[in-house]
């Protein structure tokens, strides 16, 4: 038998040279999307990138000192102590771009090629930094000595991302979802309405749906319709307790944007103005968003400029809603005799500025709360945030920073976790089979509903 | 020419102009940069209260202080040490006076309400300045982060900060002797050598600190988020 002379060629090359035992280090996949060439990949990077230079991300990216910590707040350097995970390096081709190609001394930096191109490997290898090990959660943000918001920076660097087609499959995928369906976990309207229709026959509630004319538009998270469905006959119950006229709507329900965890702003406008739309529809002078994190960033704060005027609703969490309503007395609440801690969602907390709107209505649910360490704009993220829980490839690590929040909540020695995020929630789920922990993420929302007087005003 | 002249005459005034010059084209090149409307509405109507963050992100929060007080303080022995010596420590002071008076024609004097560093302070300080320097340059070197994120930049700037430093050592140890006049020479071009390098680099930092920590405070303060 003639066995064949020439030595193997990739994608097995030979590896006589490696130690036989070793640790390996195994190599993060990169994600493509499109069939672009690299410098294609590179040119719409940099189009995005100095599309989105102004004047704010122009004084943070001039000012960084590189004193490195930043690093010490970021969940994910805390659990490796790997210094890519500095919250400033998951920013360098982004700082790279800019003094290349844009800032007051670019032409100095091109001429002398002082600050050398950002590359189609480098934005490869950025996609895990960006993306698998970012949640956006903005503790980084917090301890830059020069102020630099680089959980903001972070979101403009995602836009170049995703037009050169780099993002994570997972995540491109659900986005993608999401603006062709209506929901990134395929709850589209027919399958909204049928819950809710289930929801409604099954708990003996109204829920009303569509009403032409309501003061309230109730929104609800993809992840609560199709995971927590409890949620939605939360909402419903709290809502008839206050006996307000308030509605669904299948044209403007689902509150979660994967546009603007992905990085694409045409769909991240595109899921905005359907809400933005719906409530003008029905003429509603309050939007309730549901427990979820970014959907609050999205709206409450981003969706005045995308929609490019002032929004004729306000605009409020579900936290902030029951809190005004626990404040003004209307919402009426038993007592509930446990001992309670509360996790911060990131966008809605730290970044958001709802902090002791849920904090409001624990106390008037009379629980023991027990406040963690570090707490409110401080408090760790989970570790899914940003789209992190949908890049399955990001598991591993992101349930060793989920060990931060175990090791918190077990200090406290509270009964029950609580927080007002479906996103946090489905985390600490997740975290919870993961780590055969006895711990179980509660929704406020749930936590009040179940806890309403009877009858309401 | 003597070489003292050059470096107190020519040498420092185009270094001066181009300090003036470069840092007004950072700062404007930034300044006169697009910046969008935020139409959303406030929950604080009074977001310049927000400043406030130029002074609170002086130190740490307390979670954070495990993580940062070394940098801190560090930081803060160096900086302090260097701005004291140069604007309190009287040789620095009289030339300030001199070429205040060169410029402006006036007649300014330096005494009266203007402290005076004594020589020994200064050169304590100095020492100190020095001292803190080194070690951050250590740190940088060591530290796994600081080393991945520094660049040319990182170096040449606290190359170009510790020369004056030094070199002002030196000044001060050949004082009465006939190489003090090229070594106070060397000096001031050294501090020629740092002005023209501020606006290129990092040290920018010291004008960018103010804009940076102003527009995040004025920013999260609007949405009330945490400062």
């Amino acid at each position: 038998m003639n066995l064949p002379i020439a030595p193997p060629q990739d994608p097995h090359p030979l590896e006589l040279d490696q130690p036989r035992v070793s640790v390996r280090v195994p190599t993060v996949r990169v994600d493509k999307q499109g069939a672009l060439s690299d410098p294609e990949r590179v040119e719409r990077a940099m189009r995005s990138f100095v599309a989105d230079f102004g004047r704010t991300a122009a004084i943070y990216l001039e000012s960084c000192i590189h004193c490195g910590m930043c690093a010490e707040a970021c969940h994910f350097y805390e659990v490796t102590k790997d210094p890519q995970y500095t919250p400033i390096w998951k920013l360098e081709p982004f700082k790279q771009a800019y003094k290349r190609e844009f800032g007051p001394l670019a032409l100095i930096f091109r001429a002398f090629n002082l600050k050398a191109e950002v590359t189609a490997e480098q934005l490869e290898q950025w996609q895990h930094l960006i993306y698998d090990s970012c949640t956006v959660c903005g503790r980084c943000s917090l301890i830059c000595p020069m102020g630099i918001d680089i959980a903001g920076l972070i979101s403009q660097g995602r836009h170049g991302m995703f037009q050169a087609g780099l993002v994570p499959h997972e995540l491109w995928a659900v986005a993608e979802r999401a603006a062709r369906e209506g929901s990134p976990l395929g709850a589209t309207p027919a399958v909204f309405k049928d819950r809710i229709e289930w929801l409604a026959d099954d708990h003996e509630i109204e829920i009303p749906v569509d009403k032409p004319r309501a003061d309230v538009l109730c929104t609800m998270s993809s992840i609560e319709i199709m995971k927590y469905p409890e949620s939605v006959v939360a909402t419903a119950k709290v809502m008839n307790h206050l006996g307000l006229d308030w509605t669904f709507r299948t044209d403007g329900y689902e509150a979660t944007n994967f546009g603007l965890l992905s990085g694409n702003t045409a769909w991240q406008k595109q899921l905005t103005l359907k809400l933005i739309e719906a409530a003008i529809a029905c003429r509603a002078k309050l939007l309730v968003l549901p427990e979820c994190g970014h959907a609050y960033g999205a709206l409450r704060w981003m969706g005045a400029n995308v929609y490019g005027k002032p929004l004729p609703f306000r605009v409020v969490h579900i936290s902030e809603f029951l809190a005004e309503h626990v404040r003004d007395g209307s919402l009426k609440l038993k007592k509930l005799a446990k001992s309670v801690t509360f996790h911060d969602p990131c966008q809605v907390s730290r970044r958001g500025g709802a902090v002791e709107a849920p904090r409001d209505v624990l106390r008037a649910l009379g629980v023991d709360l027990r406040e963690m360490y570090p707490t409110k704009g401080t408090n760790w993220c989970c570790g899914g945030g940003g789209g992190v829980v949908a890049i399955h490839r990001a598991d591993a690590l992101r349930h060793k920073v989920f060990e931060i929040k175990m090791t918190q909540i077990e200090a406290t020695g509270a009964e029950m976790p609580v927080t007002s995020c479906a996103n946090c929630r489905q985390t600490f789920d997740d975290g919870q089979a993961h780590f055969h922990w006895d711990k179980t993420m509660h929704s406020l929302l749930e936590l009040v509903a179940d806890q309403l007087t009877e009858p309401g005003r | 020419m003597t070489m003292l002249a050059f470096a107190r005459g020519p040498a420092l005034l185009f270094a001066l102009v181009f300090f003036v010059g470069l840092t007004g084209w950072r700062l404007c090149g930034i300044a006169l940069l697009r910046s969008s409307v935020d139409l959303s509405e406030p929950r604080s109507k009074a977001a310049w209260k927000g400043l406030r963050l130029i002074a609170l992100r002086s130190w740490p929060r307390r979670e954070f202080l495990r993580g940062s007080a070394f940098s801190e303080i560090t930081g803060y022995t160096f900086h302090i040490g260097l701005l004291a010596v140069l604007f309190f420590y009287v040789p620095h002071t009289k030339s300030f006076a001199e070429a205040l008076n060169g410029l402006t024609g006036a007649n300014l004097r330096i005494g009266g309400g203007w402290p005076a560093l004594p020589a020994g302070a200064a050169t304590t300080l100095t020492v100190i300045s020095l001292g803190a320097l080194v070690i951050a340059l250590a740190h940088r070197l060591s530290n796994p982060v600081k080393r991945l994120i520094s660049n040319f930049d990182d170096y040449f700037s606290w190359f170009m900060t510790a020369a004056p430093l030094a070199t002002g050592l030196v000044v001060h140890g050949y004082l009465g002797s006939p190489h003090a006049e090229a070594i106070l020479a060397v000096h001031l071009l050294a501090v020629d050598a740092l002005l023209i390098w501020f606006p290129c680099g990092k040290l920018m930092h010291a004008f960018m600190l103010f804009a940076a920590r102003g527009t995040t405070g004025v920013l999260f303060e609007r949405k009330g988020a945490a400062l």
